[in-house]
């Protein structure tokens, strides 16, 4: 298929419709700002309106410049700002985690009493969700865009609602953030934002889903590419996920505050069941996905293997669900509901390999590029990565594991061993994809700066988990240390102590993490402003680089 | 069989509901009993909603994000029980809205922290951690005796709370800031009615700032109820057996 334009030009009538919502959302603002008493609501009822009143400036100027009677070809301008907003939030989350990390090792240096949003506990949710969501829901959004247009061979659907999508996350994403700081949280972990940030996430994902489904709708293929099938679950069960796990009712509707609707062990379970598939569909489905259409593509190998992708796909997405209880091992929830969550989460150990080994198997053929191409290298590592986390995963729902390693550090460890290594990684393998590809050049500024994002980040995780691992068994050992008399052995804060070394080594190990992607942003931006290494000006041509261009077109060439 | 599954590649609608069911199971299977079962929650005696003073304070925790770095949740293993006490039982979270179970031990758990040390321990503590314990990574919290809490707004805090379903009264909602007021007032005039509000709260000032009721107040006031309310000389384990 390689006509000059996809499709003819489709109708502007959804800009009304963006136009009208954005008028809503600055007059609920307005009078929110003028009626609360609430000093939070009121500056983040201010911040609503800016970005409303902003959006439909933007939308008008849009509209009248006539750049929107072109639509043909492919919608890749929203994937380029994902890109940009990806590596932007990742560098703000990376930071404040370095920063939190040298919290808890330097308590005497970095904190302020008469600043209270610089204290851990306002810190951490910022991290989180600024990993989680800003840099990997920017990720995700952005791949799903590109990868969804390709393997279906159509223009994203609904016209300007990709962008409102884009626009409406990026404002969730500043709310959000701005609150931890204030202290607007409602402290369920990974759900922090309060019931009006959850009202407008859910506004712009439920756009997110039809978006993408639209786009599914009027493809040009007849099957649908199976990355898709893994964007399709990330997106359908996190909007189940954040719906539920929000409900609550707030104190008045002029007021920051809302209180759960469940309480204590229905409200754990809730949160658990959230917050466990908030890594099962959020940062692995999701993620399959990017690994699905990226791999494949940079290895220039088909997939291993379609039984398997369906085979572990389903089995996947349903054994996830249940796994929330281990979290709760030994805790007042029912021990019934303990035994369910951690006889499924052995069981997801299987449909998480079938994953890797899907992902891995892909290379067949195509080993030999591991040495030459450190992005293709990256993709891999971090199917490893996913593969070894998958496995301590279930190794620490068991109920006997489980006690000595919850509460402590190695959750911590085993949470960055999947963050930092499988989702980081596959991240930046598909950026590094990206950004030739969108903005049309012969391949990267630098092989040699991957190389070196690669050994100075691998490192970094390594120090990161090895430090976690240590500092996590060490207290849980400590903690049920009993002396020669039948007494403790240790006092809480001797535990502590003891893990004052390995919060350092962690810090400096986060660093290097933070370096890596440092070195990473510098060579996107020389790559998007079309230049090359001089050194490397000889090798490139011949290299991995040039090889995935040629597969690649700009929008107007369209060609597949 | 797998030929089959050709129909979910053609047809986007039918992979999205085949999804949607796919992942709805799990969660009705393992949550939605636990809203019916009598038996997940403990039948013991002593729990009473929070005080306005200590509702107060459970969210200065809250919004603080104490919950990030201390559990309330005493597993039932011999350490645990030995080191902060009795395990703890689903029926000393049923108020909790949202629960503060928490998930790291980078301090220690709080679940019965209440009663375990002074006042002024938990203020000096609060406002410059290290002064006590030297070895601590906790943050300071002084600022909190400078904010004042907002006496008129807790009527209303109460209310949420009730429309989700804590059992506060018509008179504890009238009374909420007046008996904020009188939790921080020993000679307080409706000392005794409070306490028939509130069976068993303690009423002192509890920052030594005689002058306001402050974040501070509150906060020690929430710390100090923290796992006192079951009277477990009456708890009957072997009956609440699931």
């Amino acid at each position: 298929m390689s006509q000059h334009m996809i499709e003819q030009n489709e109708g502007s009538s959804e800009i009304a419709v963006i136009g009208a919502l954005l008028g809503v959302g600055a007059l609920w603002a307005l009078t929110t700002a003028a009626r609360t008493v609430d000093p939070l609501m009121q500056a983040h009822a201010f911040i609503f309106l800016a970005a409303f009143v902003l959006g439909g400036i933007a939308l008008g100027a849009h509209v009248y410049s006539g750049a929107d009677a072109d639509r043909r070809g492919y919608q890749f301008g929203v994937v380029k700002a994902g890109v940009i907003a990806t590596m932007f939030w990742g560098i703000v989350g990376f930071l404040v985690g370095v920063l939190i990390a040298s919290q808890l090792a330097f308590p005497n240096l970095l904190y302020f009493d008469t600043l209270p949003w610089t204290n851990f506990g306002r810190l951490r949710p910022l991290h989180t969700s600024a990993v989680i969501f800003a840099f990997g829901g920017n990720a995700l959004m952005a791949t799903s865009f590109y990868v969804v247009q390709r393997t279906c061979r159509t223009r994203l659907a609904g016209g300007m609602w990709p962008w409102f999508v884009f626009w409406g996350y990026q404002l969730f994403i500043v709310i959000a953030a701005t609150g931890y700081l204030m202290g607007v949280t409602q402290s369920k972990e990974y759900a922090e934002p309060e019931w009006y940030t959850d009202i407008w996430l859910t506004i712009v994902w439920v756009s997110y889903l039809l978006v993408f489904l639209g786009t599914i709708w009027k493809r040009k293929e007849p099957h649908i590419y199976v990355a898709n099938w893994f964007y399709l679950a990330f997106i359908i069960t996190v909007a189940m996920l954040h719906i539920v796990n929000n409900l609550a009712v707030p104190v008045s509707l002029t007021d920051t505050k809302s209180y759960s609707l469940f309480s204590g062990v229905q409200d754990a379970l809730t949160q658990w069941w959230y917050g466990h598939n908030a890594v099962g569909f959020f940062l692995t489905a999701g993620f399959l996905g990017i690994m699905y259409y990226f791999i494949p593509k940079r290895a220039e190998r088909p997939v291993y293997s379609y039984r398997l992708s369906i085979v572990h796909f389903w089995s996947l997405i349903f054994i996830y669900i249940w796994a929330g209880p281990h979290h709760l091992h030994y805790t007042a929830l029912p021990e019934w509901a303990q035994t369910l969550g951690m006889t499924f989460s052995i069981m997801l150990w299987m449909p998480s390999w079938g994953g890797m080994i899907n992902g891995l198997m892909t290379l067949s053929g195509a080993w030999d590029k591991l040495r030459t191409d450190p992005v293709l290298r990256m993709m891999v590592v971090s199917v490893a990565f996913y593969g070894m986390s998958t496995f301590e995963g279930p190794l620490m729902a068991i109920r006997s594991v489980n006690s000595l390693s919850h509460y402590t550090d190695w959750t911590i460890g085993h949470v960055h061993s999947g963050a930092l290594g499988w989702v980081g990684y596959i991240s930046f393998g598909a950026i590094y994809c990206l950004v030739p590809w969108l903005w049309n050049r012969r391949g990267l500024y630098s092989k040699a700066l991957v190389e070196w994002h690669f050994w100075v980040s691998t490192l970094g995780i390594l120090l990161y988990i090895t430090s976690m691992w240590v500092s996590g068994v060490m207290q849980g050992l400590m903690w049920r240390a009993y002396n020669s008399f039948g007494f403790l052995e240790y006092s809480f804060v001797e535990t502590v102590e003891a893990m004052h070394p390995y919060y350092m080594i962690r810090a400096l190990g986060g660093a290097m993490f933070l370096m890596g992607a440092l070195i990473m942003a510098y060579n996107l931006w020389r790559t998007a402003r079309g230049d090359i290494r001089e050194k490397e000006l000889t090798s490139q041509g011949a290299g991995q680089d040039a090889g995935m261009a040629s597969g690649v077109t700009a929008p107007a060439q369209m060609g597949v | 069989m797998l030929d089959k599954h050709a129909i979910f590649e053609k047809h986007g609608w039918l992979l999205s509901i085949a999804i949607l069911v796919t992942v709805s199971i799990g969660g009705i299977i393992e949550i939605a009993p636990l809203f019916y079962l009598e038996s997940t929650i403990e039948k013991v005696e002593g729990m009473r909603p929070y005080s306005p003073l200590e509702l107060a304070g459970r969210n200065v925790y809250v919004r603080e994000g104490c919950y990030l770095c201390h559990s309330q949740q005493i597993r039932p293993l011999r350490d645990e029980v030995e080191r902060y006490g009795h395990y703890s039982l689903a029926a000393e979270s049923m108020y909790d809205h949202p629960f503060q179970w928490g998930s790291k031990r980078t301090g220690p758990d709080l679940a019965r922290v209440g009663g375990k040390y002074s006042d002024a321990w938990h203020l000096q503590h609060l406002i410059d951690p290290r002064s006590v314990v030297p070895e601590s990574v906790m943050p300071p919290y002084g600022f909190l005796e400078r904010n004042t809490i907002d006496l008129d707004r807790l009527a209303l805090d109460l209310k949420a709370n009730r429309a989700v379903g804590v059992p506060y009264t018509d008179e504890m909602i009238e009374k909420a800031a007046s008996d904020a007021s009188t939790q921080t007032d020993p000679f307080s005039a409706d000392y005794d009615a409070f306490l028939a509000r509130y069976p068993k709260a303690q009423i002192r000032d509890f920052d030594g700032n005689e002058g306001a009721i402050t974040e501070m107040d509150a906060l020690i006031a929430y710390l100090q109820v923290l796992g006192t309310m079951v009277d477990f000389e009456k708890y009957q384990p072997e009956e609440n057996y699931r």
